[in-house]
Parts: structure tokens; C-alpha cells; sequence
């Protein structure tokens, strides 16, 4: 990819099958070895959100997160898929517990001496707003399980698009071992439209395509290394960055503790008048100096993407 | 009139220091412990324009994390059950709403104080929030919603929740009066303390006489009710899995127990 796709490889474009158009329930199948993928807790259990429907909102059997179980490149792990069509993705009770349970129940596979690892499929706008008070809450209880397995076995996040990952669970992207994205894939606190309905439009103007992309999306922050791994919006490169990122295993130190790092990034900007989002890795790479980016190697095994074609408003809700 | 700087000074036994100016800390003796108090204020001469009311913003996560990790650096020769408590005094009214903020990584920021809390409290200290005012949204998740035990003061300006009234019901496409018609029926909904303590995510609702501006009769029931949490905090688990144990969660949260136990039974 480092030709700049000046010259289009049919052969590869053909055979590229798109990751961000599933599902996630076919993500989580696509991303496991061929055979090996078991739903666990899914729409046949029947465990929907008790608080929608008396809101006349329809719930979903599976409450939008699937969570599936299966083998990595040979090594255990479960993957934990929000579902983005499903009440934009938005996190409740039903659906926050289906992640926090998975990741205590992989943590203590770990302790029994199974070493599963976990990958996070997040497409989501945080806190679903018709469970207000048990979605912050449940995503709270992601964010200590997340924390324990982290420390005993990769948690990988991946955000493919075309959604993104916003709200509360973006605080959850940033607990991850390790996060992979597209250039299609979006990572904030607060979307664009709520910071333009909170702030104006002065602030923030959410009809600004190229400025949201430019802040929250994947180039960029796997430029400013808030992300670790820029792939294709193509299955084999996902499923094999992610491979290589379980393979990498616990680091000695996660992003989120790397407070000294976190101190002389913002010491270097002033925010009276901060550097534009393309000048950033720049100005930060000036006081902390990247390590050799991982990106190069997942980016060389990967097959050439097409032109975004999607650009899904985002909304980032809580 | 900030809640948090008045209980923090309230509570404390000396002096409040600060980190910074909008994060602000203190010693407080409950029973035989000292706890180390944290508290975000408004900073209105914040350079950062979207923080200068009390938001968790980029300086406030970054500060939220230092303040944590000095405690747990301090004490980390300390057997584990005889670590400093960590009083998480509550009142934030959001995250910081800005563009700054998202170009910096605000996400970023605060995944750094969640991780901090979160290594305090699996390290053993007695994670403790104490709730004097509004806890929503992304600023909540940052500063107390990772505590072993929440204490909040019942008090129509003590609000818990996802996000402010008018926002929530611009997202969810109904007016203000449609979502606190909802809220009657729905309890997850509502800005009510008094409904948010029966989800089962509240270890004490405290009736004070001044939530605002404590009398001295205040101070000695909140620092009794402290004193009562720290030893739970103790003899409790370091994850928070107690959330779901309690009487009011066995009802509010019966969703959730069949997801965990779904899980479990499937998981093999």
C-alpha cells in the first residue's frame, strides 16, 4: 500500500471481499478460523431489553451484541460484535452485559489456564439513551472486565466502520491492548452533531465531512498513534491484523498507562491555538517518539481497497 | 458555588491542594484510615474553553489519573488491606463538549483516569464515590462510576444519568415533557436520585440538611456513611460484581443475571 494504489491490481480488487458491509454477526464468524466459530447467548435464548418495549421501541432477540466463540490462528478467543443496525448501535442493559460477562468469562478461561483472548467489534454510538442509567452503568462494568482480561490476554479493538465508536464505549476503545481501524472507521468521545447541538456550529460543524474524518477517523488516529493498525476494508486484512495483534500479547505497558506520554502530548499543544488535525502527529512525534508502527506490515499483506463509498452521519450519543 | 470544593473542603482534615485548578484534592480521617479525596471544580480561567464548568475534559483526565496513581505509588509497599481509601467526590455536569478536545483524543484521556481508578481498586484500596451533585455522562464514567461503592446525597440537585434532559430527548426524538412522562414508568430513565438508588447501583442514599453548603451535622453523617463503605470496599470483592448481588439489582437487573448466568452455562 505504499504505491498509493497508483496502479489498480484487478486480480487482488476481485478477490477483496468487503468487512465493513457484514453484519457482526458474520464479522465475528469471518474474523474466526473456517469451522470453529459457536454463538454463545444468542438470538435463540431470547434475552431481550426489558425497558424498550414499554417505550414502544421493538427489541431485538440478541439486544445487538453478538458474542461468538471460537479459535484465532489456533489460539482460543471470543469475539464480542456490536451490532450498528441495531439502535445505532447504542449499548443497554442486555447488550453491556453480554460484553462485561464475556470478558470475566475469558479473564478467568485465563486464570484455569485457557488463554482466550478477546476481540471487540465496536460499532457504536456509547450509552443507548432509552436505558440511560443502565447502559452508563453497564458500561462501566465493561471497562473494569475489559481491565482484567487486558492484563492476562490481548483484548483487540477493531473499528471497520461505518458507524464508528463513540460515546462511553470510546473509552472502552481506549482500555484495548490494541486498536485496529479502517480508514473508514471513526474514533471520538462525542460525535460531530452533538458537540455542534451542545457547543454550535462554530465549534463544530457536523455537516463537515472532511473535518470529522480528518479528527476522528482512522488515518488520523492510527497517525497520532490513538490507534495502532490501519487496514483495508477487506476480511483476510482484518482477520490478519488482528491475528498479528493477539500475536504480539500483553505489552508491558498499555497506552491508557502511559500517563507521562499522555502528559507531554497535551503540554505540547496549546489549545488557545491548536495545530490542525494533519499537523498533529507531527507536533506530537516531537515529544514522544514513535516505536516502529505495526501498521507497515498489516498494511503490506493486504489487498487494495476500493473508494469509501459510505459516510454514515455519526451521532455519538453519551 | 461548587459542591465539590464545598464537601471536599467540608470532609477534609487540613488544607485542599490542587493538581490543577479544576482538580482538587485532600486527606480526610474516616475512622482509622486517612482516604485521599478527589474532586473536579470549575476552572473558569481553563485554557481549555469547553471545560471551565466542572467537565471532565483532556487537563481534568490527565490530573483524575496523577491524583490516583500518586495514591497508589505511595502505598504500593503497603500490605493490600491496609491501602489508602479513594474518595471520588462527584459533580461534573458532562465530559467537554469540544473540538479541541476530539482533535486531542478526549476518549484517550479518559480511558487514562478509568484505568487509574480501576488499578487503585483491584490494588486494594477502598474505592469510594461520593455523589453531592450532578454524575452524567462520559464525566461520571471517568470520575466515580468505577467505585466498589457509590454514596449519593439524596437531594433534587443530585442527578445521575446518561445525559442532560434536553440532549437525551433531541437523540431519542421526543420532547423534554415525553421523556419525563417516560421516566415515571421507566426507572433507568429518570432523573430522579431516588430512582436511580433502586437500580441497584447505590450503596446509601444520604438525607442531608444542606447539599449544597453542609452543616456540621451533615459532615458527621456523610463521614460516618464513608467510614461504613470503606470497611465493605474492604471486606468486599475488588471487581464490581457486587452490582449485581444486591437486593435492588436481583430485581431492577434480573436481565442481567440471565446474561451472566446464559453465559456461563454456554460458555464451557
Amino acid at each position: 500500500m505504499t504505491s498509493q494504489d497508483t496502479r489498480t491490481d484487478w486480480s487482488a480488487l476481485l478477490a477483496r471481499t468487503g468487512f465493513i458491509e457484514l453484519g457482526a454477526r458474520a464479522r465475528a464468524v469471518a474474523l474466526l478460523d473456517t469451522g470453529t466459530a459457536r454463538e454463545l447467548c444468542g438470538p435463540f435464548d431470547r434475552i431481550e431489553s426489558p425497558w424498550l418495549e414499554p417505550q414502544g421501541v421493538v427489541p431485538e432477540a440478541d439486544d445487538g451484541v453478538v458474542v461468538v466463540k471460537g479459535r484465532l490462528g489456533g489460539r482460543p478467543a471470543v469475539v464480542i460484535g456490536v451490532e450498528q443496525a441495531f439502535q445505532g448501535g447504542g449499548i443497554g442493559e442486555v447488550s453491556g452485559a453480554k460484553i462485561a460477562a464475556t470478558l470475566s468469562l475469558a479473564a478467568a478461561d485465563n486464570r484455569a489456564g485457557t488463554p482466550t483472548a478477546a476481540i471487540l467489534l465496536l460499532e457504536t454510538g456509547g450509552v443507548r439513551l432509552q436505558e440511560a442509567n443502565l447502559g452508563l452503568a453497564t458500561i462501566a462494568e465493561v471497562c473494569s472486565a475489559l481491565l482484567e482480561l487486558r492484563a492476562l490476554q490481548p483484548v483487540v479493538g477493531v473499528i471497520a466502520g461505518a458507524l464508528g465508536c463513540f460515546g462511553g464505549m470510546s473509552i472502552a476503545a481506549g482500555l484495548c491492548t490494541s486498536l485496529i481501524m479502517t480508514r473508514e472507521g471513526r474514533l471520538g468521545l462525542d460525535g460531530p452533531e452533538v458537540i455542534e447541538s451542545e457547543a454550535g456550529v462554530a465549534e463544530f460543524d457536523a455537516s463537515d465531512h472532511t473535518l470529522i474524518w480528518s479528527i476522528d477517523g482512522g488515518t488520523q488516529r492510527t497517525g497520532t498513534a490513538l490507534a495502532d493498525v490501519l487496514v483495508l476494508d477487506d476480511v483476510t486484512a482484518v482477520r490478519t491484523a488482528v491475528i498479528d495483534a493477539v500475536g504480539r500479547g500483553v505489552p508491558g505497558e498499555h497506552r491508557s498507562q502511559r500517563i507521562g506520554e499522555l502528559r507531554a502530548r497535551l503540554q505540547a499543544v496549546d489549545p488557545a491555538d491548536p495545530p490542525e488535525p494533519a499537523d498533529l502527529a507531527a507536533v506530537w512525534a516531537k515529544v514522544v517518539p514513535r516505536k516502529a508502527a505495526p501498521q507497515k506490515a498489516a498494511q503490506q499483506k493486504a489487498v487494495p481497497r476500493k473508494p469509501a463509498s459510505r459516510k454514515a452521519a455519526p451521532r455519538g450519543d453519551g | 458555588m461548587s459542591r465539590g470544593r464545598n464537601w471536599t473542603r467540608a470532609l477534609a482534615d487540613g488544607d485542599v491542594s490542587d493538581v490543577v485548578p479544576s482538580v482538587i484534592t485532600a486527606d480526610a480521617t474516616l475512622g482509622g484510615d486517612v482516604a485521599r479525596l478527589i474532586a473536579v471544580v470549575p476552572d473558569p480561567r481553563s485554557p481549555y474553553h469547553r471545560a471551565r464548568r466542572g467537565e471532565v475534559g483532556l487537563r481534568e483526565g490527565l490530573a483524575l489519573a496523577e491524583a490516583v496513581t500518586e495514591v497508589v505509588t505511595g502505598d504500593a509497599h503497603l500490605p493490600d488491606d491496609r491501602r489508602r481509601p479513594i474518595v471520588a467526590v462527584v459533580d461534573v455536569p458532562s465530559q467537554a463538549y469540544g473540538r479541541v478536545e476530539e482533535v486531542l483524543g478526549i476518549h484517550h484521556a479518559l480511558a487514562v483516569a478509568v484505568d487509574a481508578y480501576a488499578r487503585a481498586r483491584t490494588a486494594g484500596h477502598p474505592l469510594i464515590t461520593l455523589i453531592v451533585g450532578t454524575a452524567l455522562s462520559g464525566g461520571f464514567l471517568a470520575h466515580g462510576a468505577q467505585a466498589g461503592q457509590i454514596l449519593a446525597l439524596d437531594d433534587p440537585g443530585v442527578v445521575v444519568h446518561a445525559m442532560h434532559r434536553k440532549a437525551a430527548a433531541r437523540v431519542t426524538r421526543r420532547t423534554v415533557d415525553e421523556l419525563d412522562e417516560l421516566a415515571r414508568r421507566i426507572p433507568p430513565l429518570s432523573y430522579d436520585v431516588t430512582d436511580w438508588a433502586k437500580l441497584g447501583l447505590c450503596d446509601g442514599l444520604l438525607d442531608v440538611e444542606n447539599a449544597g453548603d453542609p452543616t456540621g451535622g451533615d459532615v458527621g453523617k456523610v463521614r460516618d456513611a464513608l467510614t461504613a463503605a470503606v470497611e465493605r470496599a474492604r471486606r468486599g470483592p475488588r471487581d464490581l460484581s457486587n452490582r449485581l448481588t444486591s437486593p435492588a439489582a436481583r430485581r431492577t437487573r434480573a436481565a442481567s443475571r440471565r446474561v451472566h448466568e446464559a453465559l456461563a452455562a454456554q460458555w464451557r
